[in-house]
């Protein structure tokens, strides 16, 4: 079976400065996979690159073998690969509610002519992504803060209402920016547990980038890590855990870093 | 839309063409209806500025568009021979053709630099129309003649204004309906999915984009439609003063329009409707404070923005709010 997602030998340069330099891996249909790195390693870079929202400078993705890596990101988005920000990203002066809905445009069927004369279509598709916005508030445990602000929103849920909204646009792969940066451990676990449900009710792909060690190693069925551009180990989190390379890409504070 | 909307819009219908008219009648001061034509054309290309506030752009290039809107209709009346009734929409249509060409490199910008490149835009229409040929330069295009008959199916719909006993009535209502008809047009779009949309956009670009909608598209196609008014708005100015001159709309117009939008309100459909009609009639009851006139009506203006940012109509906001 072909990969759902392929990275192949993806470089990124900006002037003099390699960011990401000739990274190749391949996400399986159904798993987690967390790139990890140090600060500075390139790490957000991978992630625009794989979204499409920075040109490569050379190599490719491909998504079901298709490559994904010149489209446009509202293209990659519609083919079902579909990144989250970290928290700040959303849709500030609507409701949680409203940021979910409008996050459906992939699945509407009606034109934006047909929304605009109010066609059967167009209120069919209303009607059902009202619907399917209310089963992700569920989802997520939104309800108590559903018609909130979203500027109103504290850090935590702003998280997953990054999440809400990439679920709206149901995608196959959802590449998650830090979904754990600034939770505590208690919140941590419960967006640990909200990942694993992504995968296994929804069947999504999750690839995610994260600083939290304890988290990946617990959540991950795979890890990528990458220092200064380059991928310097690929395996389980018992055999990154082990690699020479990764403890001494987190030397100073290793034992700490890597949740031993 | 609910029972209260539409009684508030059935009352808005009644005073614009029922009482005002009468008022007029009454009171015997024709002028007026110039007056409120003039109101209510400002406020259909108003109209299209509050559209690209609505993508997160500050647009201060309508007048540009205006300007190609009017000379469009009027090269098409007065050397083609075209129904004005045709050269409506035409304008309308050219200037939204002209905006993709325009929009598509200019788009991309944001912020500031989007403005300042609007704002040199009807500079560049005003010197356009002074040099070509076709739009005769600094003597402009006079002698219009008035609108003529529209009938569809032998039935005359508008009769011709040559014929009507009070033109300034007659160009009265129409602007009124085109006025009616461009917020109407705005309503359902704002909130149809395609507002919403604007709205994703306005507030975060990348996230909009992440969700897979165009972006590019659909700011072209906001800046179209934004344009389209603008263009309809001009052609029937030039044929209400039978005349287009290249300084009939110049960068202050431009800069009316987007405060007319600030005045009343960013968030609020009918914002720019209210604020054309505030700050025209503002500017004019000051013509009595003779030369204080300028700075007392920008003093006013900055006090506003400070005490009312959200425009005029966020007061009745407060007052729901307070409920």
């Amino acid at each position: 079976m072909t990969p759902i997602l392929q990275i192949k030998n993806i470089t990124k340069r900006y002037g003099g400065l390699t960011a990401v330099n000739d990274v190749s891996f391949d996400v399986k249909a159904g798993e987690i996979l967390s790139v990890i790195g140090p600060n500075g390693a390139g790490k957000s870079t991978l992630f625009k690159l794989i979204s499409s929202f920075v040109p490569a400078t050379s190599g490719e993705v491909l998504f079901n073998g298709t490559r994904i890596s010149s489209l446009a990101p509202h293209k990659v988005a519609r083919m079902g690969v579909v990144r989250t920000f970290q928290e700040t990203t959303i849709f500030r002066s609507m409701t949680v509610r409203e940021n979910i809905i409008v996050s459906h445009h992939l699945r509407s069927k009606a034109s934006l002519l047909g929304f605009f004369l109010g066609t059967k279509q167009a209120k069919e598709d209303e009607a059902a992504f009202a619907a399917s916005a209310d089963d992700i508030v569920d989802f997520l445990g939104l309800q108590a803060i559903r018609n909130e602000l979203a500027s109103n929103l504290p850090q935590g849920h702003l998280r997953a209402l990054g999440m809400a909204i990439g679920l709206a646009t149901d995608p196959k792969v959802i590449l998650l920016d830090e979904p754990f940066a600034g939770m505590n451990h208690d919140e941590t676990m419960k967006m640990v547990g909200l990942v694993r449900r992504l995968r296994d009710e929804r069947g999504v792909t999750v690839l995610l980038v994260e600083h939290d060690m304890p988290a990946v190693m617990k959540i991950s069925d795979r890890i990528v890590c990458i220092n200064f551009g380059q991928k310097i180990a690929e395996g389980t989190p018992k055999e990154i855990r082990e690699n020479e390379k990764v403890i001494e890409a987190y030397l100073g504070s290793e034992d700490a870093a890597i949740g031993m | 839309m609910n029972a209260k909307k539409l009684l508030g819009f059935a009352a808005f219908l009644l005073v614009v063409f029922v009482l005002v008219p009468l008022i007029i009648n009454a009171t015997g001061r024709w002028g007026f209806f110039y007056t409120l034509t003039s109101v209510a054309l400002l406020s259909v290309a108003a109209a299209g500025v509050w559209l690209t506030f609505y993508i997160g752009r500050i647009n201060i290039g309508q007048g540009a568009y205006a300007l190609i809107g009017g000379y469009v209709s009027a090269i098409l009346v007065t050397q083609a021979g075209v129904s004005f009734w045709l050269t409506l929409p035409i304008a309308g249509l050219f200037c939204a053709f002209v905006s993709v060409v325009i929009g598509l490199p200019i788009l991309r910008l944001r912020g500031v630099y989007f403005a300042m490149v609007t704002l040199v835009l009807t500079e560049v229409a005003r010197l356009t129309a002074l040099a070509l040929p076709i739009t005769s330069g600094a003597k402009g295009i006079t002698s219009i003649p008035l609108p003529g008959e529209l009938s569809l199916f032998g039935l005359t719909i508008i009769p011709a204004f040559g014929s009507l006993s009070n033109p300034r009535f007659g160009f009265y209502i129409m602007a009124s309906v085109l006025m009616v008809v461009t917020y109407l047009v705005l309503w359902r779009i704002v909130n149809s999915r395609l507002g919403h949309l604007c709205r994703s956009l306005q507030q975060n670009e990348e996230l909009s984009a992440s969700i897979g909608v165009n972006t590019a598209y659909l700011r072209i196609l906001a800046y179209a439609i934004s344009s389209f008014f603008g263009g309809i708005a001009g052609a029937m100015f030039a044929s209400i003063a039978q005349s287009i001159y290249p300084s009939s709309f110049v960068v202050a117009d431009s800069v009316n329009f987007m405060l007319y939008c600030f005045l009343g309100g960013l968030g609020y459909v009918f914002g720019p409707m209210l604020g054309t009609f505030l700050l025209y009639f503002g500017w004019d009851l000051l013509s009595i404070a003779k030369e204080y006139q300028l700075l007392i009506y920008s003093g006013v203006m900055i006090a506003l923005m400070l005490v009312l940012p959200n425009g005029v109509l966020s007061l009745l906001d407060k007052k729901e709010g307070g409920k």
